[in-house]
């Protein structure tokens, strides 16, 4: 029976009155008093010598307030990696600077070198054609390998060449990996290209700077997913504001993706300006400014070798990767193609020898950093593409071979030989829970049927599995990150017993302000309207880490837990001073506070109003008050895990293929929202599917963006998808939360692109096709049939 | 600049523009009717869908001067009178037909096109229909349900 409330219950989500009313407060729907207009000027070469910015013209232009270029800001900082990873040999990587404005030097089709600060948006674009930015065209640096190279030609001069890091993970075990890949019986080998993604959230990024003379204080509200990171990295790194001089304001946001977890530099350039004029700076992009300006995904160009024994047994997986870091190291860049990545490589397996590769390059394109997935889809579209590759080679059937290499249920907790440690999960159950629902077999007849219509149908199946829920902070910080990556909460308790919960984790879309209340409502058995949510704002908020890598509830959740833990063990106190009993003596459940054994008892009402009424109260024991403040920092990653089924249709004259039936049982442990659960599953499988088959991220040989409109980036349109269908009932609870969630932000664009692409191969095999990369435009799979005849 | 009336969700309004201001920017900038957002600079996204004499546009597609004398509807004006929710605005809640949030102004009112022009569509049409709204969240699938819930409870 479905619950109506509380843990478990498909509550309906609260914020979607105020969305679907166009009540909703995104940042370029704040309007203030006296604001001024913010344009970037941005550069249309790829890669440029900045010789002179002329700015008189423009400066004398109508209601042009303030120009700024690089040389104002010289003196500040950098916007730094987040992560410093090392190489091979154990030196650092290498970290150029990030400044606010390009100095010296373009790097990017669309690297900002000049705003202005207009009394209106028009005037601003207008001063900014009058500027006379004499920037000197150098050879654009685009190819990886080609950057890697040539090192005469460099995206930084100041460092030796475009390198940014050489990563082998783990180290130790590449000589072993190596002998027991060429003493294997059997080696498939699989070169991939994970292609280019642009977030593309349907609110473009937008910032309004404020500076309050009188004070000394700034504000920001800013399209943030972690406001208080946004804060730490302006405040310390960038601008070097006294942090409590700052506040950062991330209102509505219109989706993320990864593209909002990043601090860029039009944030510290509105703040700057602000400053200098005493008057809100408010800046919204343009969706052509975002294609170019937004830090993009993936970009990962691999070969996979999966050494097996004759019968199938895993022996070893080796990866050598290149993965574009673009123009700059924005905030997760070096964590992703690392971390985020390489300690996924042993899949579901139990594969005893994996060493990873991964050199990270500098080019002249837009940075690069976590999206959607960051790092694990790229690791499980190898995975799982070169596993069936070797299904076909050894001539298994690939659902066999992966259950035949499953970590079982009593082999938790694993460790993997890439240094994970996987806490629970039972990979067979969700295989049969996937057959049941997708009706695998039924597949020869519906594949029957439409080779009837001229049409091949190909089946296609993914096991993933995902690290999220980042992470515990001292692993962290072992690994190079310059943050923890704990979360927190404070639990405010009202007179009358209503809360208000203040969390870390910012929600643009994933429905905390409903799933969170639910949590709190069920532990103390009170309505859920009488928890509210408050987040996205630093000056309310504690310092927490924000919300990205499927770590809300996980981390986050768990600070609510923790926090509302405190709240019940004050309330007990107080309710044994209450009903004259002793401390030990009373239980609490449905909103009632009682003596075991008894029928004494008294309401959550007024042991809270006995907190801030302290007429009767143990003053001397405790305080007075009811509000308590959790920071939780986890023992482990959590690991979702799931098995994923696409079928298509390619028609052979024209190489388009049609997504039939898409299938996903994932295991995210407990579950609080059902219904919010599945429609992140839907989502994250929809941006799979269209990496899989639609997107494309494309820069030609001069470093021209090609794809930077929708015009021409294909995003997924409801007539290009499926339904879906989605079961979360495996569940093996994650073992070292209090509420047992692995987390499902994420899952779907892991595990999709390569049960598509495994689809697609299917279809075609019989002709001999082994690999299509992504995506399997109609003009790729067109080709590929042709070139197989 | 140019002297401009409308009607928009019930109310008589007036602006003066410039020739260039969109029907969008208009709405936005000078109405505060900030529901109708800008997604995209190429008419590919759909998030600025509004009504104009009872047909559904991208407000970004029209100058506000060629809106003169129009009769426009807005998300604003897509509550019932009390301010509760209407049919199809509640059915994307019953049915989780949104999460961000940011396209769902533009999803209701191709949606509410769609319903009064075909009353009792199929998945095929519902989906034709919804082509020129981008959505990234939701992968569509429950918003095809809220259409279909909300055309059933039309019916």
């Amino acid at each position: 029976m479905p619950k109506d409330s509380g843990i478990g219950a498909s509550s309906k989500r609260r914020e979607d009155v105020r969305y679907l009313t166009g009540r909703g407060q995104y940042t370029d729907d704040i309007n203030s008093h006296n604001q001024t207009y913010a344009y970037f000027v941005r550069s249309d070469v790829a890669h440029g010598k900045i010789n002179s910015i002329d700015t008189s013209e423009a400066e004398g232009m109508p209601g042009v307030l303030a120009i700024f270029t690089g040389d104002d800001f010289t003196e500040v900082g950098g916007n730094p990696a987040g992560w410093l990873i090392n190489n091979r040999d154990g030196t650092p990587m290498k970290e150029p600077k990030r400044p606010v404005l390009a100095h010296g030097k373009v790097r990017h089709v669309g690297d900002a070198y000049a705003a202005v600060i207009a009394e209106t948006y028009e005037q601003a674009v207008d001063a900014a054609e009058v500027i006379d930015a004499d920037i000197e065209e150098l050879p654009a640096i685009i190819d990886m390998a080609d950057a890697l190279a040539n090192s005469d030609n460099r995206v930084h001069d100041e460092i030796d060449d475009n390198l940014c890091f050489d990563w082998g993970w783990i180290e130790d075990n590449r000589e072993t990996v190596d002998q027991a890949i060429k003493n294997a019986p059997h080696v498939t080998t699989l070169e991939l290209i994970n292609n280019r993604l642009v977030p593309n959230a349907m609110e473009a990024r937008a910032s309004i700077g404020d500076y309050d003379p009188g004070t000394g204080d700034y504000k920001l509200t800013t399209t943030s997913q972690n406001p208080h990171l946004t804060k730490l990295l302006i405040a310390v790194f960038v601008m070097g504001i006294p942090e409590h001089k700052l506040t950062v304001i991330a209102p509505d946001v219109g989706g993320g993706f990864g593209s909002k977890i990043y601090h860029y530099g039009e944030e510290a350039l509105v703040l700057a300006a602000a400053k200098k004029l005493g008057r809100p700076v408010k800046w919204a992009a343009t969706r052509s400014e975002a294609f170019v300006s937004d830090a993009h995904g993936r970009d990962h160009v691999t070969k996979i070798e999966l050494a097996t024994e004759l019968d199938g047994t895993f022996i070893a997986i080796r990866t050598d990767t290149l993965a574009n870091v673009g123009a700059y190291l924005s905030n997760f860049s070096t964590a992703t193609p690392t971390f985020l990545h390489g300690t996924l490589m042993a899949g579901n397996y139990t594969v005893p020898n994996v060493y990873v590769n991964v050199k990270t390059v500098f080019t002249n394109t837009a940075p690069v950093d976590a999206y959607r997935g960051a790092g694990r889809p790229e690791a499980s579209f190898s995975i799982e593409r070169v596993v069936d590759k070797c299904a076909r080679e050894l001539g298994i059937d690939a659902v066999e071979l992966r259950r035949k290499n499953f970590i079982q249920p009593d082999q938790f907790p694993y460790t993997t030989p890439v240094a994970l440690v996987y806490d629970t999960g039972d990979y067979d159950a969700t295989m049969d829970k996937l057959h049941e629902i997708a009706d695998i077999a039924g597949f020869e007849a519906r594949k029957a049927e439409s080779s009837a219509r001229g049409k091949r149908r190909g089946l296609g199946i993914a096991h993933y599995i995902e690290a999220c829920g980042i992470a515990p902070s001292n692993l962290v910080g072992q690994l190079g990150s310059r943050v923890g990556l704990y979360d927190a909460a404070t639990v405010r308790v009202s007179p009358t017993g209503t809360i208000s919960v203040m969390v870390g984790a910012h929600s643009h879309g994933q429905g905390h302000e409903t799933s969170f209340a639910q949590v709190v409502a069920d532990m103390l058995g009170i309505p859920e309207e009488n928890v509210d949510i408050v987040h996205g704002d630093t000056s309310k908020i504690p310092f927490g880490m924000g919300t990205y890598g499927s770590r809300s509830l996980a981390v986050c959740g768990s600070a609510v837990v923790k926090a509302t833990d405190k709240v019940v063990a004050k309330a007990k106190k107080i309710a044994a001073h209450l009903l004259e009993a002793g401390e030990g003596d009373i239980e609490f459940s449905d909103g009632q506070f009682s003596v075991a054994g008894t029928d004494k008892s008294i309401a959550w009402g007024d042991v809270t109003l006995a907190a801030y009424i302290p007429h009767n109260y143990p003053l001397e024991e405790i305080e007075p008050g009811l509000e308590e403040t959790a920071f939780y920092d986890p023992a482990n990653f959590t690991y979702p895990s799931g098995a994923y089924c696409c079928e298509v249709e390619v028609d052979e004259d024209t190489g388009k293929v049609d997504v039939m039936s898409f299938a996903a049982a994932d295991d995210f442990g407990n579950v609080i929202n059902p219904m919010i659960v599945e429609g992140q599953v839907h989502g994250g499988v929809a941006q799979g599917i269209g990496q899989a088959l639609l997107e494309n991220c494309v820069y030609d040989s001069e470093g021209q963006l090609l794809s930077g409109s929708y015009m021409d980036y294909a995003m997924p349109r409801a007539d290009d998808l499926p339904n879906y269908t989605v079961d979360h009932s495996c569940v093996t609870p994650c073992t070292h939360n209090p509420l047992g969630v692995k987390g499902c932000g994420e899952a779907g664009a892991i595990g999709s692109p390569p049960a598509v692409i495994n689809a697609v191969v299917d279809a075609l095999s019989d002709l001999g096709v082994t690999h299509i990369d992504m995506p399997a435009s109609p003009a790729r799979v067109w080709a590929a049939i042709q070139a197989a005849k | 600049m140019s002297s401009i009336t409308m009607t928009v969700n019930g109310k008589t309004v007036s602006g003066e523009v410039e020739g260039r201001t969109l029907l969008s920017q208009f709405l936005r900038d000078d109405l505060k009717l900030t529901g109708t957002h800008i997604g995209c600079d190429t008419s590919q996204c759909g998030s600025c869908t509004v009504h104009v004499n009872g047909n559904a546009i991208k407000g970004c597609t029209m100058l506000a001067v060629e809106a003169d004398g129009a009769d426009v509807r807005t998300i604003e004006g897509m509550a019932n009178d009390d301010g509760s929710l209407g049919i199809i605005q509640a059915a994307f809640q019953e049915h989780h037909g949104l999460q961000c949030g940011f396209c769902t102004p533009g999803m209701v009112m191709a949606a509410a096109d769609l319903l009064e022009h075909n009353a009792n569509p199929s998945e095929v049409e519902i989906r034709k229909h919804l082509s020129g709204n981008i959505c990234r969240c939701t992968g569509y699938h429950n918003i095809i349900k809220s259409i279909q819930a909300a055309a059933a409870q039309l019916g």
